[in-house]
């Protein structure tokens, strides 16, 4: 009985057992069938989704070029910038590190509470930077004391420098973190997104951002789910930024900063042949060095708010009325226009009637009976209401043009305005007026609407003294160390101003230096050979009313600051073989011939002196002497 | 010693039973436990500390007390089925009232220096207790509803202790093991499928009293790219170990995702995955074949046995086996959740290891007391 049931129990099993064989089989085959799955058919998709898990691409920042002054003297550099950062992993104590590491030197308690906190946010073998820019004793210092400090690493990178400081904050700019607004604008670059990538915000750093910038090189690296880095895979180097150097003459620059002192100016100097800038001088300045590392707000705003304007470059985003600078323009224009020759006389009683409108010279007695050579010595507004009246606006305005004025120079310097030189049809689009004569009489003399920046007067000045040559300013004279001079186009084309007109306006700027009554003539140059020619400008900034007419003019320098007039001059030297010419600009500086003239002496004196055109190569005079000269030696 | 524990009479002497040991299984056992080795030593970069000498040493004495367990006749361990059966209910219940807390569940009991996990021990003697209670019952009456209340009952006590500690895998491991011991003694079909439909009600209000990281756990596994950083991604990062090992692997030590620390686990649940990246689809069947060799083992044991609980034993045993193969190896495919289930001979843990071969040790038994014929009424 118990045997039968025994077998009918294993009957039982046996079936059980097959299904549950063949079940367990099937679902051995559904393992079987998903392995072939992942590892046959989707392989290739998983390989990929391994190796974008494990493979890193690291940016290397590349470095960025320098830039050189014509003689190779570094005017923006790279500075190794030393720096301390800490691994948490590596020390058993953050704290006692970090109190370790201010008995060497001073860890400020901000920068404390910054490392503590993100020591605690990021991965214990994340360097978190504690200071940066330290000086070389105390890097040594640190570096001497390293077995004692577990978890502190030294690390060099590299900073943009100006050795010069402000000196050419203006022209060469300076270099800043990427913005939102960059990444908008910008051309898409990888580097851009790099942390801590440095792009030019300003000036020569801004417009040649591209050339300095060089290109970024990459590095594969495997890294583990932590984002550890276990080893380089393979390394592509960037190539470094281009080099410029510049047409500037430091020394020159320097001098004439120095030289302008703490007035609010600008200065331009030129090659007169090429339109090289020697020398763009707008002060007072500030340090782009500051900009660089990222600047205090207090620091910013002040420099916003002196009315001094620091951060505006003068040498061309000022717009400033010429004054008696603009009559050589006048006179030039009467000439070529055959309305006047050079003997053409005018008599000044110290003013002109029209209608009922007084114009007045500046001379209260008048300067009596003129020619034109006579008239620019002296700078009579009598004789240019004259001879503005005879040629018209729209002839002057023509001339203006054709010697720089009134538009841009296409200088590859942001911020670059372009002045005013008015004609009947702009009065009329603009203002919905008609010209009057009045305004004429107001152009004569470069005044009223008319504006110009000291980079445009230098530029006049220029195409004057080189005999009619339509030079164009120039900031860059070479891209890359080994590159050749961009070159400086020899067919420059002529302004087509007759040789003799050109012979009467210069006549007249060599007596407003050089003869007795020439109103520059405290400010000549002595030297034989070198003698300068030159032109002063004094704008109004206010209007003098009727009544100060009568009770008397206050003197310029008795006015409050904000009111006194701009001083202006403008001048070339040597006045037999012309090679520089200037133009200076002084806010509110009072009388162009008293203050302005004296400095364009100065600045021309110094530009002979030093020669930078004649010369090729010059001995350095400053402590950071880089290792080539310039190619051309 | 071993005299005395297969006291009964009619047994074989203890030489007999050494020379008809099944060392084929033996073999195929130590085979797939050295594969375990090599992989640990993967794991440790290359190292045979700390993971695969400890395991290894952890093998040893596990083969000691699988060899132990297969000396001692069967008809000692139908007498100790129930007993057995108690002590581990007892201890799970210390579980509940004094267990060690780790990793957010209680699972240890501590007894002076030793650290017992009961829900592993309960894995064996559940099994021994159905295999028991189905070897006792006449077959008319395993056909009979009311029959089948006393073994469900010993299945939902343990389940219950065990899902509130909470361990849900180990849960589906007793109630799945014994499942496979009632299908075996031939409750009929129609009956699992009333259990079967009446679970999925049940699952949904079981549903409810999950923990948390329970419940996100299942929904992750229904929609992994719903946590693409969280538990999905390791089941992500599994599926990228295996597909990116193609057929022959990347190599022994090679593995990317296991050695970069993007696989999760690799030395416990996860070691599929980094076998399958290093060796490739070669290396996932050359195992599957291990496996499967086992289990026919196990079948075939069973088939030879002339008692009922012996056969219900073996195939019990064979059956909690192959579910922890399946749900391992599917686990890491993304085929089923995450449910903390090792893979059996491979994965780093003592516990597992020794359950295992504890379970190995009584198959032996079956095979070597294959012949006595046991009659329900003897006991």
């Amino acid at each position: 009985m118990s045997i039968n049931r025994d077998k009918e129990k294993a009957r039982l099993f046996s079936r059980r057992a097959l299904f549950m064989a063949g079940g367990q089989a099937t679902l051995m085959s559904v393992l079987v069938g998903r392995l072939y799955y992942l590892q046959v058919i989707q392989s290739d998709e998983y390989t990929m989704m391994a190796d974008d898990n494990r493979m890193n691409i690291r940016l290397l920042a590349p470095l960025r070029g320098r830039i050189l002054d014509r003689f190779g003297e570094e005017i923006a550099i790279n500075r190794q910038n030393y720096r301390v950062v800490l691994i948490r992993e590596q020390t058993k104590s953050v704290e006692q590190t970090l109190d370790r590491l201010s008995e060497l030197v001073t860890v400020t308690p901000s920068d404390r509470a910054r490392v503590l906190k993100e020591t605690r946010r990021k991965r214990g073998f994340v360097p978190i930077p504690v200071m940066e820019n330290l000086a070389w004793d105390e890097f040594a210092r640190i570096n001497v004391h390293s077995p004692e400090l577990p978890g502190i690493q030294l690390d060099v990178g590299e900073t943009r420098y100006y050795p010069y400081g402000p000196l050419f904050a203006h022209t060469v700019g300076y270099v800043g973190a990427v913005s939102e607004k960059d990444l908008q604008k910008l051309a898409p670059d990888p580097l851009l997104e790099l942390p801590g990538f440095r792009i030019g915000k300003n000036g020569i750093e801004k417009y040649y951002d591209l050339f300095l910038r060089g290109t970024a090189g990459t590095s594969r690296v495997e890294a583990n789910a932590f984002g550890r880095v276990i080893r380089e895979l393979n390394r592509q180097e960037g190539s470094p930024g281009n080099e410029l150097v510049l047409t500037v003459d430091a020394q020159l620059q320097k001098f004439a900063t120095t030289r302008m002192g703490e007035e609010s100016a600008a200065a331009t100097v030129l090659d007169i042949h090429t339109g090289d800038i020697l020398a763009m001088v707008s002060v007072p300045s500030f340090d782009p060095n500051s900009f660089t590392t990222g600047i205090s707000t207090k620091e910013w705003k002040g420099l916003q708010n002196n009315p001094k304007h620091p951060l505006s470059n003068k040498a061309v985003a000022g717009q400033y009325p010429p004054g008696s600078t603009f009559k050589m323009v006048v006179a030039l224009a009467a000439l070529e226009a055959g309305v006047i020759s050079g003997g053409h006389e005018v008599y000044c009683n110290g003013g002109t009637n029209l209608g009922k409108r007084r114009f007045h010279c500046w001379k209260r007695g008048g300067h009596g009976k003129l020619n034109l050579r006579a008239a620019i010595e002296q700078s009579c507004d009598v004789y240019f209401y004259d001879i503005a009246r005879k040629v018209g606006v729209d002839k002057i305005a023509e001339m203006a043009n054709r010697l720089g004025l009134g538009h841009k120079l296409d200088l590859d310097l942001r911020g670059e305005r372009s002045g005013l030189i008015p004609t009947t049809d702009w009065k009329r689009a603009v203002r919905g007026q008609r010209w009057q004569v009045g305004d004429t009489f107001n152009v004569g003399i470069g005044q009223g609407f008319v504006l110009a920046t000291p980079l445009q007067l230098a530029v006049m000045t220029a195409r004057l003294a080189n005999g009619g040559k339509a030079v164009t300013p120039r900031f860059v004279k070479k891209v890359a160390p080994d590159g050749e001079d961009i070159p400086v186009e020899t067919e420059i084309p002529d302004i087509g101003v007759s040789k003799a007109s050109m012979r009467q306006v210069l006549e007249g700027m060599f007596d407003v230096v050089n003869s007795k009554r020439g109103t520059g003539r405290k400010s000549r140059i002595k030297q034989e050979g070198w003698e300068m020619a030159g032109k002063s400008g004094t704008a109004q900034v206010r209007r003098i009313s009727k009544k100060e007419r009568k009770t008397g003019v206050l003197k310029s320098a008795e006015r409050p600051w904000k009111e006194r007039d701009h001083a202006l001059f403008v001048a070339f030297a040597p006045y037999d073989a012309p090679r520089y010419a200037v133009a200076v600009i002084v806010e509110h500086g009072g009388g162009g011939s008293s203050v302005a003239a004296p400095i364009a002496r100065d600045l021309l004196l110094e530009a002979l002196r030093l020669d930078p055109v004649g010369n090729k190569t010059r001995q350095k005079f400053s402590a950071n002497t880089p290792d080539d000269g310039d190619q051309n030696a | 010693m071993l005299k005395e524990l297969g006291a009964p009479e009619g047994s074989l002497p203890l030489s007999k039973k050494i020379w008809d040991m099944n060392w084929g299984f033996v073999l195929l056992i130590c085979a797939t436990a050295s594969i375990g080795f090599v992989m640990l030593y993967s794991a440790a970069d290359g190292n045979i500390d700390p993971w695969a000498s400890r395991q290894m040493i952890r093998f040893a004495a596990g083969l000691v007390i699988m060899f132990v367990v297969a000396l001692v006749d069967i008809r000692i361990w139908l007498r100790l089925a129930y007993p057995l059966y108690a002590i581990s209910l007892l201890m799970l219940g210390a579980v509940e009232v004094m267990g060690v807390v780790g990793m957010g569940a209680k699972r240890w009991v501590e007894i002076g220096p030793i650290q017992i996990q009961p829900s592993e021990i309960m894995k064996i003697t559940l099994v021994l207790a159905i295999a028991r209670y189905f070897h006792g019952l006449p077959i008319e009456y395993v056909r009979r509803v009311r029959w089948l209340i006393i073994p469900i009952i010993l299945v939902a006590l343990p389940s219950a202790l065990v899902l509130r500690q909470p361990d849900l895998g180990t849960t589906l491991l007793l109630v799945a093991g014994a499942g496979i011991v009632f299908f075996a003694a031939g409750v009929s079909l129609w009956k699992f499928g009333l259990i079967i439909g009446s679970a999925i009600p049940a699952a949904f209000f079981a549903y409810q009293f999950l923990h948390e990281y329970q419940q996100k756990r299942i929904l992750i596994f229904l929609n992994p790219e719903s946590d693409p950083l969280g538990s999905g991604y390791h089941i992500m990062q599994s599926k990228i170990a295996l597909g990116s090992g193609g057929v022959f692997g990347k190599g022994w030590v090679q593995g990317t995702q296991s050695h970069l620390n993007y696989l999760p686990e690799m030395r416990t649940d996860f070691i599929f995955s980094m076998l399958a990246e290093e060796f490739g689809m070669v290396g996932g069947l050359v195992l599957f074949s291990l496996y499967i060799l086992l289990m026919a083992y196990g079948y075939a044991i069973a088939y030879r046995s002339r008692n009922h609980f012996g056969r219900l034993l073996a195939i019990g045993m064979t059956g909690v086996f192959f579910l922890y193969v399946f749900i391992n190896i599917a686990m890491v495919m993304g085929l089923v959740p995450v449910v903390g289930v090792p893979l059996p001979l491979i994965s780093y843990g003592g516990t597992s290891m020794l359950t295992l071969l504890v379970g190995f040790g009584l198959i032996m038994s079956v095979y070597l007391h294959r012949d006595l014929e046991l009659h329900s009424k003897t006991y």
